[in-house]
């Protein structure tokens, strides 16, 4: 009978899930906050952060991902807008269907898809490099944006626009005063989706760029990878950075969000 | 007793409609007379279903005007062909005299109150109220002048820069409306405004309408399903059903002269009856003859007779004593009626037992049983417990009549077929061998099938035919249905049988009950 009520108990069935939040979220992290500001041999420093913004290249990589991840997402946002727009306003007869083929490449490991774009580019004889790592990039995670403005787009209340017709707006004053407005969390979220993965990417960069383009993600990867125990404290120091740098993005985005509605 | 219940007596409501009558325009061009024209507008979806069916109407300026109807019937389709979202099949639409069929809702100078209000919840109060104004780049200074104006209009003065989500139900819709109006729109179309509100909010937002739309002098549309309401607002009313107007009239003019079953039925409560109009003044229900003032429906034609609930006299009278009570005998009478409250005089009484009774706030509902099995509705400020005998009488002035549209048979055009069937409605009939004689295989005829004849079955698929029982009336002893099959056609069928509106029913007719005769004699009758 006391068995039975310990597993009644909806706070029973949450400590599985607080044991893995535990083991595989806080406990990784606080490694990563440990590790970055110690020597290997286990002592506090700096030196690990130090190390990185003393090296230009370092630094330079790390603007150089950003401006990358930035030009993602804009691309990926002009891309996708309109597309989620037409899926969720126009009046398709098959709208469900339209969303799926867009969602459908996520089937597929996005490893496997970038390697066959090299192969595409490889087919065409298109050089790699900037330009495919871009492509790539906008190829993997446009879906990321579509979705979820798709999503605002097609909750919004449909007699909104109507409203706003019938005060006399015409169809561009309809979308810049009413529909992108109210699509802003859409747009939020879609970009929040986008940049966090590309900011951080390096197996896309490294297979479209033949290892000619080091991105932030690759520098970090290395470190691990490549530098033996020794640079493990230097990886966690560049991971700080990067988590600190995501962590502000949804932080001014959240501010922003709100801003924006209150101002539009 | 149905104006006691709008707190107004008769008088005083007929007063405050002279007063709210809008100033007839006499200009020289008849156009500018009406504001609003409606001419046969038709909408049919890519379905091919209709939602409007050849439509006109007219509306006067500055009148109050009302769409009303159940779900489904068009009133909706309708205002949004004024207004713009939707476009008309056929017909056309004019604004003050200029075909606005085609225009868009945005170059149309009518604005519109949405039933979910449709505030914009980017913008806070004032802004929402003034987004019109600001498309139309008026100055700061006049948006900011009109936009106070308005909100000063719906009363939501003090609210300007509230954020729209926390106001209440009542208080966005006042928004709504303010910047709806502040527009100074030709018309103001009004879809349902008050649809979401709590009852006693509805009320309170009703008179404040009606104040509203007298302050302003713009015309409204006013779409809503309530027929409380509608008679509250309107200097008219348009009733519709699945998509044409069944009645254009003053609220009074609905309530009291009907002009079909529905109406009468959609309207306030009733009690329809079959009847036989005998001659100008004289009509039979009931197995009774009444005297009434309605003339015109020929001798001895079909009709049916509407009697509403809060127009009958009831009055106790001793158990068996109706025998004796039969006739005009008012000394008889007025023992059991001391408050003196039935009309004395040739009235033509009836007789029966009160078989419920339910207290209804302002008054008493009783549904009463005859000898002759008929049920009657009656209100009453006096209780009359079930089992208490009545007597019960109606004025010859409140006895509405209604011309027959459909009596006794359902006609059907026919086909007969090979193998000795008939195939009407879209499936195949068995028939009585001997009535299929004068036909020949492959001829056209005309098929009647008696409304009592038709069988309904509990299981859809034990008929021939399957359908739905789409509209039911109730006539004191029977139900009148329309069975809607599902090829969409309407069969007519009268039952002592419960059915709600909706049930699935499965059609049967036995072969004697389908009659056959030559279409050329049907044809020349019609």
């Amino acid at each position: 009978m006391k068995l039975f009520n310990i597993f009644n108990s909806r706070r029973t069935w949450a400590w599985p899930y607080v044991l893995f939040l535990v083991l595989f979220v806080v406990l990784p992290l606080l490694l990563i906050v440990v590790y970055a500001f110690t020597t290997p041999t286990g002592s506090f420093t700096l030196r690990n952060f130090m190390q990185f913004f003393n090296t230009t290249e370092a630094v330079n990589t790390f603007i150089y991902s950003i401006a990358i991840a930035l030009l993602t997402t804009l691309i990926c946002l002009l891309l996708g807008y309109p597309a989620a727009y037409i899926m969720a306003t126009a009046e398709l007869k098959t709208p469900a269907v339209m969303a799926m083929l867009f969602i459908l490449p996520m089937w597929i490991n996005f490893l496997l898809r970038t390697l066959a774009t090299v192969e595409l580019f490889n087919m065409f004889s298109i050089p790699l490099g900037e330009g495919a790592l871009l492509y790539g990039m906008c190829y993997d995670f446009l879906p990321f944006m579509i979705y979820p403005i798709y999503n605002t787009l097609q909750k919004m209340d449909r007699s909104l626009i109507e409203a706003a017709h019938d005060l006399g707006a015409n169809r561009k004053e309809v979308f810049l005063k009413v529909i992108l407005p109210l699509s802003v969390p859409g747009i939020y979220s879609g970009v929040v989706m986008v940049f966090m993965p590309t900011v951080s990417t390096f197996a896309i960069s490294e297979l479209l760029t033949r290892n000619k383009i080091t991105l932030f993600g690759s520098l970090i990867q290395r470190a691990f990878g490549e530098g033996g125990l020794q640079m493990w404290n230097y990886g966690a120091a560049l991971s700080l950075i990067m988590l600190l740098i995501i962590g502000l993005t949804s932080f001014f985005g959240n501010k922003d969000e709100q801003e924006a509605q209150s101002v539009l | 007793m149905f104006y006691d219940l709008l707190g107004v007596s008769k008088p005083d409501l007929v007063l405050i409609k002279e007063m709210a009558k809008p100033e007839v325009l006499s200009r020289s061009n008849p156009n500018d007379y009406f504001i609003i024209e409606v001419n046969h507008v038709s909408k049919r979806f890519e379905d091919g279903k209709y939602a409007l069916e050849d439509v006109s109407l007219q509306v006067k300026k500055g009148e109050f005007v009302t769409i009303l109807g159940p779900s489904g019937c068009g009133k909706t389709t309708l205002l949004r062909c004024i207004a713009g979202f939707q476009v008309a099949t056929e017909g056309d639409i004019l604004l003050k005299g200029e075909d606005i069929t085609q225009t868009p809702p945005h170059q149309r100078p009518v604005n519109t109150v949405f039933q979910k209000y449709a505030l914009f919840p980017h913008l806070n109060v004032f802004d929402n109220v003034a987004f019109g104004l600001k498309l139309k780049k008026l100055n700061s200074d006049t948006i900011m002048k009109r936009v106070k104006q308005a909100l000063k209009t719906v009363g939501m003065s003090d609210y300007e820069f509230r954020d729209v989500d926390s106001l209440s139900g009542g208080q966005q819709q006042r928004v709504a409306i303010a910047r709806a109006i502040v527009n100074q729109p030709e018309v103001l179309l009004l879809d349902e405004p008050l649809a979401a509100l709590d009852l006693k909010m509805r009320k309170d937002m009703q008179l404040e309408l009606k104040e509203m739309h007298k302050e302003l002098g713009i015309t409204f549309i006013y779409v809503t399903h309530d027929q409380e309401e509608a008679l509250t607002l309107s200097d008219r009313i348009v009733v519709m059903r699945e998509g044409k107007i069944q009645q254009i009239g003053t609220p009074t003019d609905i309530y009291n002269e009907p002009q079909n079953c529905f109406v009468a039925d959609f309207i306030g409560e009733s009690n329809i009856l079959s009847g036989t109009m005998i001659r100008d003044r004289k009509v039979s229900f009931c197995q009774k003859e009444f005297d009434c003032v309605d003339e015109g429906f020929g001798e001895n034609n079909p009709v049916d007779v509407v009697l509403r609930p809060e127009d009958i006299y009831i009055w106790a009278v001793a158990a068996g004593k109706e025998q004796s009570d039969r006739g005009p005998s008012a000394a008889a009478q007025s023992d059991l009626d001391p408050d003196d409250r039935v009309p004395k005089g040739k009235f033509t009484k009836w007789y029966g037992v009160v078989d419920s009774c339910i207290f209804k706030g302002v008054h008493y509902e009783m549904t009463v049983k005859t000898e002759d099995g008929y049920e009657f509705m009656v209100q009453d400020y006096h209780e009359f417990k079930p089992g208490t005998h009545v007597g019960m009488l109606i004025k010859p002035e409140d006895i509405q009549i209604i011309r027959k549209e459909h009596y006794l048979y359902n006609y059907f055009e026919g086909e007969i077929l090979k193998n000795g069937k008939v195939r009407f409605l879209e499936a195949d009939w068995d028939v009585n061998p001997s009535d299929l004689a004068p036909f020949a295989a492959g001829e056209k005829v005309q098929v009647r099938v008696p409304f009592r004849e038709v069988e309904l079955l509990d299981y859809e698929n034990d008929g021939t035919l399957s359908g739905e029982v789409h509209y039911l009336l109730y006539k004191g002893n029977h139900y009148n249905l329309t069975i809607r099959t599902d090829e969409g056609h309407d069969i007519f069928v009268n039952t002592n049988e419960v059915w709600d509106h909706g049930d699935r029913v499965g059609i049967q007719i036995a072969p004697e009950s389908i009659l056959l005769s030559k279409l050329e004699d049907a044809q020349t009758k019609g």
